[in-house]
């Protein structure tokens, strides 16, 4: 890792936000695949942020189209890689939250179904951002977004987060994983995994956003590690369906030490009744603990596949 | 004016965003454990060096620090301090 | 050699001589056939391409779309509903400067839902910077398509081109049709080779984000490759002629116009019934012609205006209406004709929406009403007891 500087895939300059998670993500991705990469891009914050003509932060081959469509266009990349015989170029379609779970679902489907071979990287800050953050399908529950607000009737966001690499793992693609930029070595080794796999891979990207959150940008890393230390963002690899690998922790921490630290989530702290939603947040996680079998003293449930 | 379909890669490096920056991080070399945190985390990747201690040579480039702090943050040792920048 | 063969599969097997390394497609009446025969051909190792079954329109032209931006020729095809899914990509594969080459089948567009042929789908995509061209019959959609490449890959064109094609008129018809040989193609249209593409020996950054500052000369420059391909359009089709032995192609066609004191304008199938109804009107001694419009975008005006200068009057009969306003069609010719000293009466009718039967009699009648001062566009063929359409 020494010296990363002047070989690195995606070039300061970029106008991401002070503190982004997401720029931090693409760059160890970009990094951990190597140049001989073709990457897609959804529209979104990382579209914008890196690729404003005449500059490009970008020192792979890269395409952006449309917001929908980052899969459908890795797939079409993989199709004439294959029909012209260069089936040694890694492909890695990217998109956001938003760009993944909702609008750009079919699309991603379509690719997974298909058993194309590409690297599919969601990075998941949780509403969309590139637009004034507003609640998308990946918003947790009780956050404040734009269209989510919390108000006299309202803790924010009603629902939990659209459960996407289990998404991503019903169509029986040989890896799947979750991913975090508190944990970079993780993350980096799981790129390379995916991409010494032949198929569709998908990897699951938590990235916070320190302007949609309203969090310190100095504690980027500090929230991507807390995420995953309360349970509520286990990393894990599932591989052909089987979860094969979970980082498991000696001692849970509780979710408020994660929430205390997001403008999203201060409602929750004004009054008795914020108090018990926030106990079903802890619940929530106690839950993801269970299922994924995070906590080390207990014994892993059998995790759902 | 000269238009291509494509843009040319890298080049964003011609935007210093290094002028965004309200605090500069101080690379105090003193306890630095040579742990890289400090170029790993940078979300800009524009932390460079290497070494430990007194021989320690990491350095934020000022033409694109923005300032976030995260160097100093996760920097185990503390040996990175976020002093206002002077005028 | 002449071969009497159904609309779809005689496209199919050009578009399999033209060689393209990637098709994707989505089914969808009247367009499948097209597709259905090209994956046998792939599944019987006759084309060698990459197959991929995508789940919609959208993806479809999104498949094509980064396979062209690989530097792969590509094929994919169309219509009605499913080329309003693939809109937002076809101006994303046009802003992008990928020559594409799509069979666009026309259909018309829902509600009611109709699976029959007009061309409200291709005029809905007809700003998007593709170029399209509209073919008569069998013969001209198959030469079309080998056209096309030819006209999308130029390096001073890099636009994409829809082969429009009528919906079952062309689609499901049993013609007799000229299949030229591999080897006339092969000589005809050499392989693709970009020069920029998506490769890490040259890792270039496609569709960028471009603010105030340059967006508008991006639209120029597609606007000047429009121009340019005005003259690329005849001169490509000069040269098919010369390794096909037939003239199958150009901006327009004029029929028995020299003498004409009036033009019927169309495009499409509904040309082939206009001619033969001026061959009748001309021997009752009315002095008709027609002209026939083959590329639509770009709109040919200084040809068109060429064509009718002269005319007394000038009819024009398409399949589309701009709900609101007239047939895109007679916009266009209004336009071309504009400020012209002793410009002819033009009048736009609109004719055969969602399959309704285009003949001698359409044709007729739109003659008969054109001097009559009524509200435009005409609707032709118009059942009058329908008009009071009740909502309660």
């Amino acid at each position: 890792m020494r010296n990363l500087y002047n070989q690195n895939l995606f070039a300061p300059g970029h106008t991401a936000c002070t503190g982004c998670g997401e720029a931090l993500g693409a760059r160890l991705v970009l990094n951990a695949a190597g140049p001989k990469t073709i990457a897609t891009c959804a529209t979104g914050c990382l579209e914008v942020f890196s690729s404003r003509y005449p500059q490009s932060s970008w020192e792979i081959p890269w395409i952006h189209s449309l917001f929908e469509n980052a899969a459908a266009v890795a797939s079409g990349v993989a199709a004439a890689l294959k029909a012209m015989g260069k089936e040694d170029i890694n492909i890695i379609a990217q998109g956001g939250d938003g760009g993944t779970a909702d609008i750009g679902l079919q699309a991603l489907s379509g690719m997974l179904e298909r058993g194309d071979n590409v690297l599919y990287i969601c990075y998941d800050n949780e509403a969309y951002m590139n637009t004034g953050v507003q609640r998308s399908g990946l918003t947790p529950l009780d956050a404040h977004t734009t269209t989510s607000p919390a108000g006299k009737q309202s803790w924010g966001n009603r629902t939990n987060k659209k459960d996407m690499p289990a998404i991503a793992a019903a169509h029986h693609i040989p890896y799947v994983a979750t991913a975090s930029v508190g944990y970079p070595q993780d993350l980096q080794r799981k790129v390379k995994k995916a991409l010494s796999i032949r198929g569709p891979k998908y990897i699951h990207l938590y990235v916070p956003c320190p302007l949609g959150w309203g969090s310190d940008p100095a504690l980027t890393i500090k929230i991507a590690k807390l995420v995953v230390e309360t349970g509520l963002f286990p990393l894990y690899e599932m591989e052909n369906g089987k979860i094969t690998n979970v980082k498991r922790l000696a001692k849970r921490k509780p979710v408020v030490e994660y929430l205390k630290l997001q403008k999203r989530f201060a409602h929750l702290f004004k009054s008795e009744e914020g108090k018990r939603e926030i106990e079903r947040i802890q619940a929530l996680a106690d839950e993801l603990a269970e299922r994924f079998g995070v906590d080390a003293r207990k014994k892993a449930a059998s995790p759902s596949s | 004016m000269e238009l291509n379909v494509f843009a040319i890669p890298g080049t964003s490096r011609e935007n210093k965003t290094g002028s965004w920056r309200v605090f500069w991080p101080k690379y105090l070399h003193d306890k630095c454990i040579g742990c890289n945190n400090c170029v790993i985390f940078c979300p800009e990747g524009c932390v460079s060096g290497s070494g430990k201690g007194k021989e320690a040579t990491y350095q934020a480039d000022p033409d694109y620090c923005k300032g976030c702090g995260i160097c100093a943050e996760e920097c185990p040792v503390n040996d990175i301090e976020m002093v206002r920048e002077e005028v | 050699m002449l071969k009497a063969i159904e609309g779809s599969k005689a496209v199919a097997e050009v578009v399999k001589l033209c060689r393209p390394l990637v098709v994707a497609a989505y089914p969808i009446t009247p367009q499948t056939h097209i597709v259905e025969a090209l994956a046998k051909m792939v599944a019987d190792g006759e084309l060698k391409a990459e197959y991929v079954n995508v789940e919609s329109e959208h993806s479809a032209a999104s498949v094509v779309l980064g396979a062209s931006a690989t530097g792969a020729r590509t094929y994919t095809a169309t219509t009605s509903q499913g080329m309003l899914l693939m809109v937002e990509v076809l101006y994303n594969i046009a802003g992008l400067r990928l020559p594409v080459v799509l069979g666009g089948v026309n259909r018309a567009v829902s509600a009611p839902i109709n699976i029959w042929n007009d061309y409200q789908d291709s005029m809905a995509a007809r700003d998007t910077g593709w170029i399209q061209l509209y073919a008569e019959d069998n013969q001209e959609a198959c030469d079309m398509h080998i056209q096309a490449y030819r006209i999308a890959e130029r390096e001073d064109i890099m636009l994409p081109v829809m082969v429009c094609m009528d919906g079952f008129l062309i689609t499901h018809s049993i013609e007799p049709v000229d299949i030229p040989s591999q080897e006339e193609v092969d000589r005809f249209l050499p392989p693709y080779k970009p020069q920029h593409y998506l490769t890490p020996e040259n890792p270039l950054t496609f569709g960028y984000l471009m603010g105030p500052e340059g967006y508008m000369e991006t639209r120029y420059q597609i606007q000047m490759a429009m121009e340019r391909a005005k003259g690329v359009i005849e001169e490509v089709a000069e040269e098919f002629s010369s390794v096909f032995g037939r003239y199958s192609g150009g901006l327009i066609e004029p029929y028995r116009l020299d003498d004409a004191d009036i033009a019927i304008v169309s495009m499409g199938t509904a040309v082939g019934v206009i001619k033969d109804t001026v061959d009748r009107l001309r021997k009752e001694g009315r002095k008709v012609g027609a002209l026939k419009v083959r590329s639509y975008r770009p709109f040919p005006k200084e040809a068109v205006r060429e064509a009718l200068k002269g005319m007394e009057g000038v009819i024009v009969i398409e399949k589309d209406i701009s709900l609101g306003s007239t047939g895109g069609l007679a916009a266009d010719v209004k336009e071309a004709l504009y400020g012209l000293e002793k410009a002819p009466k033009v009048k736009g009718f609109v004719a055969g929406l969602g399959g309704r039967e285009v003949n001698e009699g359409t044709v007729r009648q739109a003659l008969s009403l054109y001097e009559v001062d009524t509200m435009e566009p005409v609707f032709l063929d118009l059942k009058e007891e329908v008009e009071g359409r009740r909502y309660a």
